[in-house]
């Protein structure tokens, strides 16, 4: 070991850190949120990367379609709800037509949009449009009714809409893996070093959603019902805040995230339908760090999970994966020491 | 009265008419969905256009999906032996689900046509036989083309799962039988993984005449991208589970000039005139893309059509043996594949002995090389 691998090696392992990073955040957000420690976020990684890669072969990704069922089965979820509470059928109809909208929408545009090879970057903010509101429509159909449920309850519910989004993946872009084209071909010599342009790009989006997160929750309304129902569900409801609404917001920050990620780390590496779960879970690892509670602190966590990865990829191939996860174990325990005996707050 | 006996009566005679006719039924769980559905789907396709019967016999074909779960594989197993009563077990092209099934096949005495190249503890094999070539054999090919082209020294880049590991120790008894490469430098990684960078830079530090890649389908892709951004400037070689046209679909410029390890049957076109495989290969990929489209060939579904050829060799002598149904029949159809001799099929030639139930000789391995984005025979 030398310098020279030493900062090739730091270089890609801040890189899988910066990634891992934006996915702790999402971690974070959620489970300060909705109390749901939300295991399929990396599948949303999985459906960034290969809803490009479908539509980059012409092809109209199952994610569209997917889109427009579950907006269905909401808007129907909705309905009834609203007819039991005894709103009038035209009040309930408003609401359905007014929530279906949008997905119709983005499906009409991508139906049309699919085959005429567009160029990169429209399909990949279309990407965005398709896979982000998926977020709030996994919580409005799996969530919501449990959102007052304990957290294990909510686990086994995240288990679940794992599984079923891992399947539903392999059912949309088969059992093969996809690579992206880059987004920008550039190569950068320093030395040892080479940065490729899409590494920059890596850098450059993570900080840019990092200030943007930041300047959401510090300065916009809707930024501080987020942070308020964090503290307390009950309190901001008392004060006119929406607690399904905030869960809402927060799943759809997750999933734009989470898509955001793929969109990101499709170019450099393969991505096969059920990639996503392993990132997700670095994510969720880097966010333990931070107690599921501090931002800086699960950022830090994923930087230093992308270091020891590579690190340990370059003298311990075969047990990397294991060093990761073992990692998460001296953490619990200093945590659980730093606290002592955890208060139920349920 | 004799409304109730009528029925009865004729589904006495259509009992006894379905039995006389002694169909040979098997029972085939295959991955058809999960993460090995790239092998499963292609073998069922091409097991739709199995011929009707053998031998005089017909055939009774359930296939069975096992999701590439080994609970599931042995769940299918154990009602093709109890429910169906089945003659031959075949499946299932995942390793772990072929590992699983095995226990169920000997228990009830039912040989078991392997989809995949499944290691068995020794003395456990009795009653299952490999279609696809274990990695010896194909590491037996790769060695001999390794010596050809001067290398000495290979760097090992491989899964972390069972088929890396068995590549590396097959490939490491290969060349000391053969005089070979030495392995100086080994690397593990994951299909999930989304750097290699760390194992590349160790592995191009060591500097070895060529690389091995041990990685399946569009996994290939990867490490070698990883290998060659680092700066490695020699012969990179990949197994025979890379074969598809997934490692150039992913690996694009990157992979130009890759050696690729293979069976046979995908490229009949370029095999010369003397192999022994020429023709059954070309019927293979004839009748397989005439139903599912140009350039659809797949190894796996050779795999298949190798299977009929061999049933049709064991049928007949088995059927000297005993009627189907019956423990006689299976037994004597798992001895008849043991004494077949040499059987040539679409990916080789198949010799099964007593102590060898791998089956394939060293003609089988094929080394292709990606020119200009397609394979061409080396």
């Amino acid at each position: 070991m030398d310098f020279s691998i030493a900062s090739i090696l730091t270089l890609d392992g801040v890189t899988n850190g910066a990634i891992y990073a934006l996915l702790a955040l999402a971690t974070v957000l959620v489970f300060a949120v909705t109390r749901v420690i939300f295991i399929p976020q990396g599948e949303f990684v999985a459906y960034g990367a290969l809803t490009l890669a479908l539509l980059q072969l012409g092809q109209l990704p199952g994610t569209v379609w997917l889109l427009l069922a579950l907006a269905l089965l909401a808007a129907l979820l909705d309905a009834v709800a609203g007819l039991k509470r005894g709103l009038g059928a035209g009040a309930v109809g408003r609401a359905a037509v007014k929530a279906l909208v949008f997905p119709l929408v983005v499906v009409g545009f991508a139906v049309w949009a699919a085959p005429r090879q567009l160029p990169l970057v429209v399909q990949s903010l279309l990407t965005l449009v398709i896979v982000t509101p998926l977020g709030p429509l996994v919580y409005r159909i799996a969530y919501e009714k449990l959102a007052d449920a304990t957290v294990l309850v909510l686990l086994i519910v995240s288990v679940g809409t794992h599984f079923a989004l891992t399947g539903l993946g392999l059912v949309f872009f088969g059992a093969e893996g996809f690579r992206n084209p880059s987004f920008w071909d550039a190569r950068f010599s320093a030395g040892p070093l080479t940065l490729s342009g899409q590494t920059l790009i890596i850098f450059l989006v993570s900080i840019a959603l990092i200030v943007a997160l930041y300047l959401f929750f510090e300065r916009t309304l809707r930024g501080k019902a987020l942070r308020a129902t964090a503290v307390n569900r009950l309190g901001a409801r008392l004060m006119g805040i929406s607690t399904s609404g905030a869960g809402k917001l927060s799943f759809a920050l997750a999933a734009f995230i989470g898509a955001l990620s793929g969109l990101l780390i499709g170019p450099t590496t393969t991505m096969f339908y059920d990639s996503g779960f392993l990132i997700g879970l670095k994510g969720f690892v880097a966010a333990i760090f931070g107690a599921l509670a501090s931002y800086p602190a699960a950022a830090l966590g994923a930087v230093f999970v992308g270091l020891i990865e590579s690190f340990g990829s370059f003298w311990a191939s075969a047990f990397k994966e294991v060093i990761v996860f073992t990692l998460i174990i001296p953490v619990l325990l200093w945590r659980s020491f730093q606290h002592g005996h955890h208060d139920d707050e349920e | 009265m004799k409304a109730f006996l009528k029925p009865l009566v004729a589904a006495v005679a259509f009992a006894a008419a379905a039995s006389a006719q002694a169909d040979i039924t098997i029972g085939i769980s295959l991955p058809l969905t999960g993460p090995a559905s790239g092998l499963g789907i292609p073998m069922g396709n091409y097991i739709k256009l199995w011929p009707t019967s053998i031998a005089g016999q017909p055939l009774k074909v359930t296939v069975l999906d096992d999701a590439t779960d080994p609970t599931k594989g042995v769940t299918n197993a154990k009602k093709f032996v109890t429910e169906d009563k089945v003659d031959i077990i075949m499946g299932s092209a995942a390793t772990p689900v072929a590992i699983a099934m095995a226990e169920t096949a000997a228990e009830s005495g039912t040989p078991q046509f392997m989809f995949s190249p499944a290691v068995l503890p020794a003395g456990k094999d009795h009653w299952a036989f490999r279609l696809p070539q274990g990695n010896a054999v194909m590491a037996h090919a790769m060695i001999e083309h390794m010596k050809k082209q001067g290398v000495k020294t290979v760097g090992f880049l491989g899964y972390t799962d069972a088929y890396g590991e068995s590549w590396l120790n097959d490939f490491k008894a290969q060349s000391q039988l053969l005089g070979g490469p030495q392995i100086v430098a080994t690397e593990r990684f994951a299909r999930s993984d989304t750097s290699v960078t760390g194992q590349a830079l160790k592995l191009v530090a060591a500097n070895p005449d060529a690389m091995l890649i041990v990685a399946s389908g569009s996994g290939a892709a990867m490490p070698e991208k990883g290998v060659v951004e680092r700066g490695y400037k020699g012969k990179i070689y990949q197994t025979h589970a890379a074969a598809t046209r997934d490692l150039m679909r992913i690996g694009g410029k990157d992979v130009e000039g890759t050696f690729v390890v293979s069976g046979p049957a995908v490229i009949p076109e370029q095999l010369p005139s003397e192999h022994p495989s020429k023709a059954l290969a070309t019927d293979f990929v004839a009748k397989y893309e005439k139903v599912y489209g140009a350039g659809n060939r797949n190894q796996f579904a050779a795999h298949a059509y190798d299977t009929i050829v061999v049933l049709e060799k064991v049928v007949p002598v088995a059927l000297q043996k005993g009627k189907p149904g019956t423990k006689e029949f299976r037994a004597a159809l798992r001895d008849a594949m043991e004494t077949m001799g040499r059987t040539v099929v679409s990916h080789g030639v198949l010799n099964y002995t007593k102590d060898n139930h791998w089956g394939f000789t060293t003609e089988t391995g094929v080394i292709l090389k990606v020119v200009n984005g397609d394979w061409k025979v080396e």
